[in-house]
């Protein structure tokens, strides 16, 4: 996520979806659920519609993965209604494990099988013969890059195999309804990558994806819309450009040439903006009220108080100026770059 | 129900498949068994004493009932293992029958329960061991002592769910089985043991099952009947496999 300089009016990625879709792949009204004294999700509301990826975002703890395995059958909500392809979550859980796929953040493949009998296992217990279920395994390893590995036990796949293979099994059944649960957490860039690659793939085939995640840029370049969730409640939903413009409009980032004059020249800009400008090391950040002119303006007035300036951008904000916003912290604080 | 039966042998074949793949556990169920029969046929066989016949002929019983006893500790580790890597998870998401996953593992114990049972017995033939009772009673005694084992998975599938990590399951398994083992008759005539131990030793259900085993086997004389030892398996069966499905239903619902 570098700063560049914004290219502004970008192409919206929500299309000309409707507010309300009555055929939402993915529709959820109030679920909650507690464990304990701890109340996991205060009635939850999402609609996903179908061929869409709903990017999920949250801190740690914040309730994401317990709404997954609410919406994939693993967990009952203690109040609230959902229902997955139109499926009932609660009342018809037999019919919709066989029309969702879930992968998860730890990879659940067996590590003692090769990649071909995990994938034939799954198969079978989707009630597949066995000759069929291998044929769909094959065809999956294919598609997934991993023929070489298919008669290697997994306990020697890399970690990016290991996903690719998860989220192979996930898609045994063909599922119109996919749900990866942080699919790229720990993974090497070039891996992620890939696995941005085949989403993108299924999307556009007329899969739909609920997506949890940790890493904006994740979210920012595979979801139609976003969900942020924060003490186990939706604090805010929109497209990743809508979420933006929430935010407010311009930011202003001024890299200073010693940094011990931030506090100075935050002083400096503070009458350019509605907020307090904050600054990280050499690092000054503001909103600004408008474009035109804001570059020049903070340039003299930093020049005015003698702040040496090392470079001045403006950029639009990120999703990580979106959570930050929204919720008080950052997301991840490992591995962001 | 023709679901259930299907999907249990897909998950009994699974948890077979790694038998071959991992050597530890092969050694475990081929090695182990005849290392300790031979060291307790030729370091402490000839110090102890038993009534009638040699003492390979009174061990072979006990250690296979012990050995088989402790042939469902893969199924704890299996079940912990599986749960830790959330590969539970992945069967619970999928359409198949949810007891599947109980049922798959410890119907693989049998076979790997059998795999021992059978090392065990050919050892004992060779140190001196023999069948002295009709076919059908030798039959009868392996069903007891694979339904004994059968019963015990349940037991080690409850341990499994409940503790923390494989190594807990591991030792907890160990301290319960070891002395119960132990403190029975399977290496040692009960009339040996200091009063209170031979008090606990002559109600201890491995007792029971070992001198049935030897009657069926050797016909020596038991001072309990057959119907106490199947008794006993379907008591452990009955108490342990609902316990263990609860824990299941209950550690998976997170």
């Amino acid at each position: 996520m570098g700063a560049v300089s914004a290219t502004i009016g970008g192409p919206s990625s929500g299309g000309s979806e409707t507010t309300v879709s009555p055929e939402a792949a993915i529709s959820a009204r109030g679920i909650s659920k507690s464990f304990g004294d701890v109340r996991a999700l205060r009635g939850v509301d999402l609609d996903v519609a179908q061929a869409t990826v709903l990017g999920l975002l949250g801190p740690n703890g914040a309730g994401k993965t317990t709404l997954v395995r609410i919406l994939t059958t693993l967990l009952t909500p203690d109040a609230g209604s959902a229902s997955v392809a139109g499926i009932d979550v609660v009342s018809d859980q037999n019919r919709l494990r066989e029309r969702i796929g879930l992968a998860g953040q730890y990879a659940a493949v067996d590590e003692n099988l090769t990649g071909l009998e995990n994938l034939t296992m799954v198969g079978r217990l989707y009630g597949f013969r066995r000759a069929a279920a291998k044929a769909r395994g094959r065809e999956l390893l294919e598609q997934f890059d991993l023929v070489e590995a298919a008669g290697r036990p997994v306990k020697t796949y890399s970690g990016g195999m290991r996903r690719r293979l998860d989220l192979a099994a996930a898609l045994v059944a063909k599922p119109p309804v996919l749900f990866l649960d942080e699919p790229t957490t720990g993974l090497d860039p070039r891996s992620r990558l890939d696995l941005w690659d085949v989403i993108e793939k299924l999307v556009s085939e007329g899969t739909t994806v609920l997506l949890t995640t940790q890493y904006l840029d994740e979210a920012d370049r595979l979801a139609d819309r976003i969900a942020v969730i924060d003490h186990g409640s939706v604090i805010a939903e929109g497209t990743p450009d809508e979420l933006k413009d929430r935010v407010g409009g311009e930011r202003l980032e001024v890299h200073l040439e010693d940094a011990s004059q931030a506090a100075a020249a935050a002083q400096a800009l503070v009458g350019m903006s509605d907020e307090l400008p904050a600054q990280s090391g050499a690092l000054v950040r503001v909103g600004v009220r408008g474009r035109s002119g804001a570059i020049i303006e903070a340039v003299r007035r930093l020049d005015a108080a003698g702040i040496g300036v090392d470079d001045i951008a403006l950029r639009r904000p990120t999703l990580d100026d979106v959570f930050l916003a929204l919720t008080g912290h950052a997301a991840a604080s490992e591995d962001q770059a | 129900m023709r679901r259930l039966l299907s999907d249990t042998l897909v998950v009994t074949e699974r948890n077979l498949i790694r038998l071959p793949r991992a050597p530890e556990l092969l050694l475990a169920f081929t090695l182990q068994p005849i290392m300790f029969v031979l060291l307790f046929r030729y370091v402490f066989g000839g110090a102890i004493r038993v009534p009638g016949g040699s003492y390979a002929e009174y061990l072979i019983p006990g250690i296979i009932v012990q050995n088989i006893a402790f042939g469902g500790f893969v199924t704890a580790l299996g079940l912990n293992e599986d749960m830790q890597k959330g590969i539970i998870d992945r069967f619970r998401s999928l359409p198949m029958s949810r007891a599947a996953v109980l049922a798959g593992r410890t119907s693989a114990d049998i076979v790997t329960n059998g795999l021992s049972m059978t090392i065990l017995i050919v050892t004992g033939l060779i140190i001196g061991f023999s069948f002295q009772t009709a076919v059908l009673h030798v039959l009868l005694g392996l069903v007891l002592a694979l339904t004994f084992g059968y019963a015990f998975s349940w037991v080690f599938a409850f341990l499994g769910l409940l503790v923390k990590s494989p190594e807990a399951a591991n030792s907890v398994g160990f301290l319960a089985v070891f002395p119960l083992t132990f403190i029975s008759s399977a290496f040692v005539p009960g009339q040996s043991l200091p009063t209170p131990l031979r008090q606990f030793s002559d109600v201890n259900p491995f007792t029971i099952i070992v001198n049935e085993l030897r009657w069926l086997w050797t016909g020596q004389p038991s001072p309990d009947q057959l119907w106490q030892a199947f008794a006993w398996v379907a008591f452990i069966l009955l108490v342990f496999s609902p316990l263990a499905v609860r824990r299941y239903r209950r550690a998976a619902g997170r």
